[in-house]
């Protein structure tokens, strides 16, 4: 090689290297699966709104948005499981209080993957906690003939999947689980990360909905957009009030609207929640909000969320989420000024 | 013959890995993908740019960073490699070869991530240099090696100092053998994940700061191809087929040097025993 | 630094002549500024690697403190109740290692010997080329095809032929979902061939000529010729072959997390989901949820570090003995 064309190619490589691309504000968020399809849509429609501001979401699972906000690099976290009191003491310590923004409301829904079953099985509480337990080893076990007289139910292998990361998926389900399955509450408890007593581990809710379209006789838990989104079936679940529900986008506003509270901090829970036409597994999700000094990053962070509590909530019906109680994202709006 | 069989029968998955990433890549690409970002979740669209940028612009960084002081470790084992610092160094560059790329990760994270407070290229460029670097103070060692002494002894003979003959006659005359070791180096270091998945994280538009998270090809492979999204699994393919056509090209370029170096010399040897034969005639 | 004038030593035998060329002290200022510098970036790569190490036990050593204890003897990994045994990733890091130096080492010299003896000089480079390749092939890649090819292959096909066959075994019971140990292991066995076999063809390659023709001209046959000529004195070398892919296998990540099913548990099923020392670290480090998980993830590369470390170290010795016993038979 000639030394004359190296002297150039090493320029090039270096200008290229050390070139500075000027862009305007951007913020990087990391956090929950559950709720990326429409933080993702969101992003793509608010760079219309307001170009310029770049947003950068990671969706890494709840666990790690946590994490990657106590440790300070990301500028905001999003999670489904409210933060705990230790989390947010840290935070505290740290220097700066912690803001649980509700964005949308989403479902868990049962998904399966049985070619000989449609979109109708029925599952209550206490069966789902026996699957997870790893208590039903097969799709024609009696448990779950009980439930759904007079289908056919294969005598195939029953297949677990669930999550390997930290999730806050994991900790609403976990969560409704353990209100409904005394066994479950005992043997496993709730959070974001649990001891799975079997199954296979997943990450994200894209890994879960993967393996479960991919491998016939399985059934895994994943948030409701995902699910649609990929055809897969979904179970009924008998919610508090005895009736077997379909995670619909209305059963799921019907959760929330039960909640006439909303608490000091905004952290709340609609899981197995009372009433008529509820599904019981629906969940709040939250983005987890810094709040440092007043600088460029946290004001383009907060118009973004006063974008998406207003005109990202006609989005959500769309994308088989359900859109805050009006009352609720006043409040909030109020809050953040 | 039995050997044969067997072999045939062996070496039969390890050709359709590529013929099966080849064909489902190949028919993956488009021009978007190396022209478009990524579309917004569960739409259909988009492509890998920012990945592809982001490769380049990491493996540049990292090789900026470790090459020249992989070539110089590399000249020093091969001009003074018999002493204890000499001995210390091989055992490092032998250990740090043999240190799982996800552990380089760790390391990267604790001494880059932390203490800037914030996801990086060059995190994730540094991890990449720690990769690149035992490969490239390897090969050029051996390299060097090669030279025969009696070219040494020639320079100094010549009465230049000892450091004019090791740069300007031995490094300059085998520059194609040390290109071959960084190409080889440089093509593992494009093709690594693990390093990458926490330290440059990922991000979803072009940001060619190394201060900023940064989006790689391997990565986005990784996070589209356990995704349920078929059209993300679709580019997962066709990313797959890019990095190998990176990392292959890099590689055969790299032996076609080689190669074509040994070539070389075999005409130049046959010219100068053609010469001599005629002489004597 | 033992001269410090301008010499070369030469070896020659067991002699040391020393060549000194008049230089002097001419350039004596320039030549040891040079060996300063070098010596100086030596001791900085050094000192990146004592580094590494010390950061990484610096980091662990609060998991040690706390579950020192139970890391290597319990099984139970509960980041929520911040319990860290980490026996299952030892478990499948190892059983998956294993399994696939079991089917790579015998592929492996059959390609060696295939490409060596077999084939002409031109296929034979081709081939090996082609082997080679595979080697630079990123692990990403196979993680992908072993997700979507692999993996249903094996539930499908495997499984059920395994099972059928030799289904009274513990191994080959259980239920299978396509991914876990088994498909990890071929795909660990697919990636390592190219090194143990490109390994395996040079030391084949130092067999001398005669040895086999003296086979041959016992009467053996083409199969015992390469039993007894070629095999039996490249065991050594083999061995070295294999436990450096062993050393491979140990550190692959990205494959292995893909299709070994994150469940980190022991069983006897080679069917059954597990977890690696890898692939934990890969899956958990991003978002975990408290300083001890760190730690004690950390702990878990500090123990793969080890790991590593001493099976490369093996290998190194054992390929180094063998070339020293070369050198002192007096082989080519």
């Amino acid at each position: 090689m000639e030394i004359r064309n190296m002297h150039k190619i090493i320029l090039c490589a270096l200008t290229l290297v050390f070139s500075f691309s000027s862009y305007a504000l951007t913020l990087n968020g990391a956090g929950a699966t559950f709720p990326y399809p429409i933080y993702s849509k969101w992003i793509s429609e608010y760079k219309k709104v307001n170009s310029e501001v770049r947003i950068n979401y990671q969706s890494i699972g709840s666990g790690g948005g946590v994490r990657q906000l106590l440790n300070q690099t990301v500028d905001f976290g999003a999670s489904d499981a409210p933060m705990s009191d230790k989390n947010l003491s840290k935070s505290k310590a740290n220097g700066w209080p912690l803001m649980h923004v509700p964005t949308i409301l989403g479902a868990v829904v049962i998904s399966y993957n049985v070619e000989e079953i449609k979109d109708n099985l029925k599952l209550d509480g206490e069966l789902i906690g026996k699957i997870f337990l790893g208590e039903v080893t097969k799709w024609n076990d009696p448990a779950i003939q009980e439930l759904n007289p007079g289908m056919e139910l294969p005598d195939k292998d029953l297949l677990v999947v669930r999550r390997a990361d930290g999730s806050g998926t994991t900790a609403v389900f976990s969560e409704y689980l353990s209100k409904v399955s005394e066994k479950w509450k005992n043997k496993v408890g709730s959070g974001k990360s649990l001891r799975w007593p079997t199954g296979i581990g997943a990450r994200g809710n894209e890994g879960v909905t993967a393996m479960v379209k991919q491998t016939d006789g399985t059934i895994g838990y994943v948030e409701l957009a995902y699910a649609l989104q990929q055809n897969l079936s979904t179970a009924m679940v008998k919610n508090k009030a005895g009736e077997f529900m379909k995670p619909t986008v209305d059963a799921i506003s019907k959760a929330a609207a039960g909640k006439k509270e909303y608490g000091e901090d905004l952290r709340m829970s609609v899981a197995n929640a009372e009433g008529k036409g509820v599904y019981p597994i629906s969940a709040f999700t939250y983005i987890l909000l810094p709040m440092k000094e007043q600088d460029d990053k946290l004001e383009a962070t907060k118009n973004f969320l006063v974008w998406a509590l207003t005109e990202g909530q006609k989005m959500a019906k769309e994308l088989h989420y359900a859109p805050l109680p009006d009352k609720l994202a006043k409040t909030i709006i109020e809050r953040l000024k | 013959m039995l050997l044969a069989l067997s072999a045939v029968i062996v070496l039969a998955p390890l050709f359709l890995v590529f013929q099966y990433v080849f064909v489902m890549g190949a028919t993956s690409l488009s021009w978007d993908f190396f022209t478009q970002l990524p579309a917004p979740v569960g739409e259909t669209g988009g492509g890998m740019k920012h990945a592809i940028l982001g490769t380049l612009y990491m493996v540049a960084l990292s090789a900026v960073i470790s090459v020249p002081i992989g070539v110089f470790c590399g000249i020093y084992l091969a001009e003074y490699g018999k002493g204890k610092l000499a001995s210390l160094l091989r055992f490092s560059i032998d250990l740090l070869t043999g240190v799982p790329s996800i552990v380089i990760g760790i390391f990267a994270y604790i001494l880059v991530v932390v203490p800037l407070k914030s996801f990086s290229a060059l995190a994730g460029a540094f991890a990449l240099s720690i990769i690149i670097l035992p490969i490239v103070t390897r090969s050029s060692e051996e390299i060097l090696k090669l030279v025969p002494q009696h070219i040494r002894e020639a320079g100094l003979a010549l009465g230049l100092p000892r450091w004019k003959v090791t740069y300007f006659i031995i490094v300059k005359g085998n520059l194609s053998g040390l290109v071959t070791g960084i190409m080889l180096a440089i093509s593992r270091a494009a093709g690594e994940t693990a390093p990458l998945l926490f330290t440059a994280f990922g991000s979803n538009f072009v940001n060619l700061q190394p201060t900023a998270p940064m989006a790689s090809l391997p990565v986005q492979i990784y996070t589209y191809a356990i995704s349920p999204f078929e059209d993300w699994q679709r580019q997962a393919w066709a990313g797959a087929f890019v990095l190998i056509c990176l990392v292959l090209g890099l590689n055969l370029a790299a032996r076609l040097m080689i190669n074509g170096r040994k070539l070389k010399r075999k005409l130049e040897k046959r010219k100068a025993f053609k010469a001599q034969r005629e002489e004597s005639l | 630094m033992k001269s410090a004038t301008n010499a070369y030593t030469q070896e020659s035998g067991s002699e040391t002549v020393e060549l000194n060329f008049g230089h002097g002290q001419k350039f004596k200022r320039q030549d040891q500024l040079n060996r300063r510098f070098l010596g100086f970036l030596a001791c900085f790569v050094i000192l990146v690697l004592f580094a590494l190490v010390a950061l990484l036990f610096r980091e662990a050593w609060p998991a040690i403190q706390e579950s020192g204890d139970i890391f290597f003897t319990d099984s139970y990994w509960d980041p929520a109740a911040e319990i860290y045994g980490g026996l299952a990733f030892i478990f499948g890091t190892l059983v998956t290692s294993i399994v696939a130096i079991a089917i790579a080492a015998p592929v492996s010299i059959a390609v060696a010997l295939f490409i060596n003896e077999v084939l002409s000089k031109r296929w034979g480079r081709f081939i090996g080329i082609f082997v080679e390749m595979i080697a630079a092939v990123p692990s990403i890649v196979f993680g992908l095809w072993g997700l979507f090819y692999l993996a249903p292959w094996v539930k499908d096909t495997l499984t059920p032929f395994l099972k059928s066959t030799l289904g009274f075994i513990p191994l080959f019971q259980g239920p299978s979902f396509g991914i876990g140990i088994m498909a990890a292991s071929l795909i660990l066995a697919i990636m390592i061939v190219p090194t143990i076999s490109s390994i395996c063809r040079e030391v084949f390659k130092t067999v001398p000529g005669h040895q086999k023709e003296a086979a041959l001209a016992l009467g053996a046959t083409r199969f015992e010729m390469l039993k007894l000529a070629v095999l039996r004195p490249s065991f050594s070398g083999i061995v070295g072959a294999s436990v450096l892919g062993l050393g491979r296998a140990l550190g692959e990540t990205m494959a292995v997390a893909m299709v070994i099913g994150n469940n980190p548990q022991i069983s006897s099923s080679l069917f059954a989901p597990a977890a690696t020392m890898a692939s934990v670290i890969a899956n958990e480090y991003a978002e975990a949820n408290s300083d001890l998980h760190v730690s004690a993830l950390c702990l878990v590369a500090v123990t793969l570090f080890i790991v590593t470390f001493i099976v490369n170290s093996l290998a190194r010795l054992v390929v180094w003995h063998n070339e020293r016993r070369h050198l002192k038979k007096g082989g080519v």
